[in-house]
């Protein structure tokens, strides 16, 4: 499982992608995404990127 | 280009009252100097610092411009007063930015405003977010700058809670002006103010959120007045919820050896988004204003001048040429002329020693005048310390106070433009005469009939007799007379 940045909510900031403890979050033409890849959730802790972003709903589960 | 930005030659044609190389700007050591306004009122190497930077001097504010880069979006806390999500190029407030930069832009258009606005003295990094958790970014974006123009003064502005890991960069980057956000030095204070802080690798949020934010703040405050690094403190004023708390703040920026406090009113608007604003919690007016900064007097220095600035902001205080200055203008850049900056430096240490002397002497005149009420008044100025604006193009007045003991700087009012395009607006002139209530005469280098006579009744008095002289000079050379013929129309 992975989350997912909401493009139209996302604020471009970046805060998300400081304590990603996978480094799989990148800009990408103006925006922020996760790699579904290499998410882990953060095995279970709280996500950081969740806790980071501003926006609330902004960054979700990605659906399965 | 905007009008408001002076032209050198405009500088270089004014007259110079004195001897150029008069000496009398070291020589002030009494009090009428007033606190925090030349080099007689602080220590030799303090004044060095703050003498060039428009927001930490007072008096440097009619000379000097900044620029902020927005290079650093991202934040780690949130504050009720704040949405970022919003951004809008016709608003001028913290937080506000119309585009994004990397520092390689943002050192392009270093370059390009430095060409363009010889008054350029300081770069700023204040957000959008906060500049210390963007620290990467902000530290790159001086590192490319400090190649080029090794002269200008950097200075950030944090809310704290990043700032004692990045004490020794501060300090290898040379730079001697922080800012920090200190809004309470009491968790439960905080706790309405703050929801939550990322500390730690956590979201934070309640008391422990703003005793965190407050133990980190402290630990940064200290650590740079340790190592005599200017320390600005921003407090935004939240009436019920910290107004009557600030007293506190103001006690500890004293102890801690802060160098000027800063109490801004809160700004709040639904259509902004933030917490405050949607929840209808209101903004203090400016009296209230004015009398909390009068009951902090005593206290640590207060900084009155500040205009809180976009994040993006470019030019004098209260001028902004942010939309002059986008990307897409910015775009081949030429190399950096340092020529355009020395010549308006060597100009301004003219000049200012000039005014300097030129006040002082006023205010010997005003010590004989006869012992009277402290009167306001308003001026028109686009920088320099003279009175060089018509009323019909100021988009702010400085409001002064005078009486025997002087004449002081007192704040500054917003106007709209009251003059569009060669015609006045009377909706606009009743806006103005609401903002400047209390004032009895606007000092302004030009007007017309009409609005003159709009002032005249409604009791202020448009004084036009001293156009490009020296704002204290024409004031307390005003005040004089006014006092020794009441009976005299003085706007005759």
């Amino acid at each position: 499982m992975a989350y997912t940045i909401v493009t139209d909510e996302c604020t471009a900031c970046g805060a998300c992608e400081f304590d990603c403890p996978t480094a799989s979050i990148k800009e990408k033409d103006g925006t922020y995404v996760i790699n579904a890849k290499t998410c882990t959730e953060c095995d279970g802790d709280d996500p950081k990127c969740v806790e980071l972003c501003p926006v609330e709903g902004c960054i979700i589960p990605l659906a399965a | 280009m905007s009008s408001n930005v002076i032209p050198l030659s405009s500088i270089l044609a004014l007259p110079v009252r004195g001897d150029a190389a008069s000496p009398a700007a070291g020589g002030c050591s009494s009090k009428s100097c007033g606190s925090s306004k030349g080099p007689g009122d602080m220590p030799a190497h303090v004044w060095e610092k703050v003498k060039d930077h428009p927001c930490y001097s007072e008096e440097a504010h009619h000379y000097f411009a900044r620029m902020h880069v927005a290079v650093a979006p991202a934040c780690n806390i949130q504050c009720n007063y704040c949405n970022r999500k919003y951004d809008c190029a016709n608003e001028s407030r913290p937080g506000v930015t119309s585009e994004r930069l990397t520092p390689e832009m943002a050192a392009r258009k270093v370059v390009a405003v430095a060409n363009k606005v010889p008054q350029l003295s300081v770069l700023g990094v204040a957000g959008p977010g906060d500049s210390l958790m963007d620290w990467r970014k902000t530290f790159e974006t001086f590192r490319l700058v400090e190649k080029q123009l090794p002269d200008i003064k950097f200075c950030i502005s944090t809310n704290g809670l990043a700032l004692p890991d990045h004490v020794q960069r501060i300090l290898e980057h040379n730079i001697d002006h922080v800012t920090i956000t200190i809004n309470m030095v009491d968790p439960e204070v905080g706790e309405a103010i703050y929801p939550w802080v990322y500390w730690d690798g956590k979201r934070r949020k309640g008391r422990e959120a703003s005793r965190i934010l407050h133990e980190r703040q402290m630990e940064g405050l200290a650590a740079l007045t340790a190592r005599g690094v200017l320390v600005k403190v921003n407090s935004v004023m939240i009436p019920g919820i910290n107004d009557q708390h600030l007293m506190e703040v103001n006690a500890m920026v004293k102890k801690h050896g802060g160098f000027l406090h800063n109490v801004l009113p809160l700004i709040s608007d639904p259509a902004h988004g933030t917490h405050f604003g949607l929840a209808g919690q209101r903004g203090p007016t400016p009296s209230e204003l004015k009398q909390l900064q009068d009951k902090l007097a005593g206290g640590a220095n207060l900084m009155r001048h500040c205009r809180q600035c976009r994040a993006d902001a470019v030019g004098m205080l209260g001028e902004d040429l942010s939309q002059d200055f986008t990307m897409d203008r910015c775009g081949d850049v030429a190399a950096y002329d340092p020529e355009p900056r020395r010549l308006y430096r060597e100009v301004v240490e003219r000049e200012r020693a000039d005014r300097r002397e030129a006040a002082e002497a006023a205010s010997a005149d005003l010590a004989a005048a006869p012992a009277a009420p402290a009167r306001l008044v308003a001026v028109c100025t686009k920088g320099g310390g003279r009175i060089n604006l018509h009323f019909g193009h100021a988009t702010e007045f400085q409001v002064y106070e005078v009486d025997a003991a002087g004449v002081r700087f007192v704040g500054h009012r917003k106007a709209d433009t009251y003059c569009l395009g060669g015609y006045g607006d009377d909706d606009k002139l009743d806006g103005i005469l609401d903002v400047l209530a209390g004032v009895e005469a606007v000092f302004v280098a030009k007007i017309g009939r009409c609005p003159k006579q709009d002032l005249a009744r409604a009791g202020i008095a448009a004084i036009d007799a001293y156009p490009f002289d020296y704002i204290e000079t024409a004031i307390a050379s005003w005040y004089a007379e006014h006092l020794g013929a009441h009976a005299r129309d003085a706007i005759a």
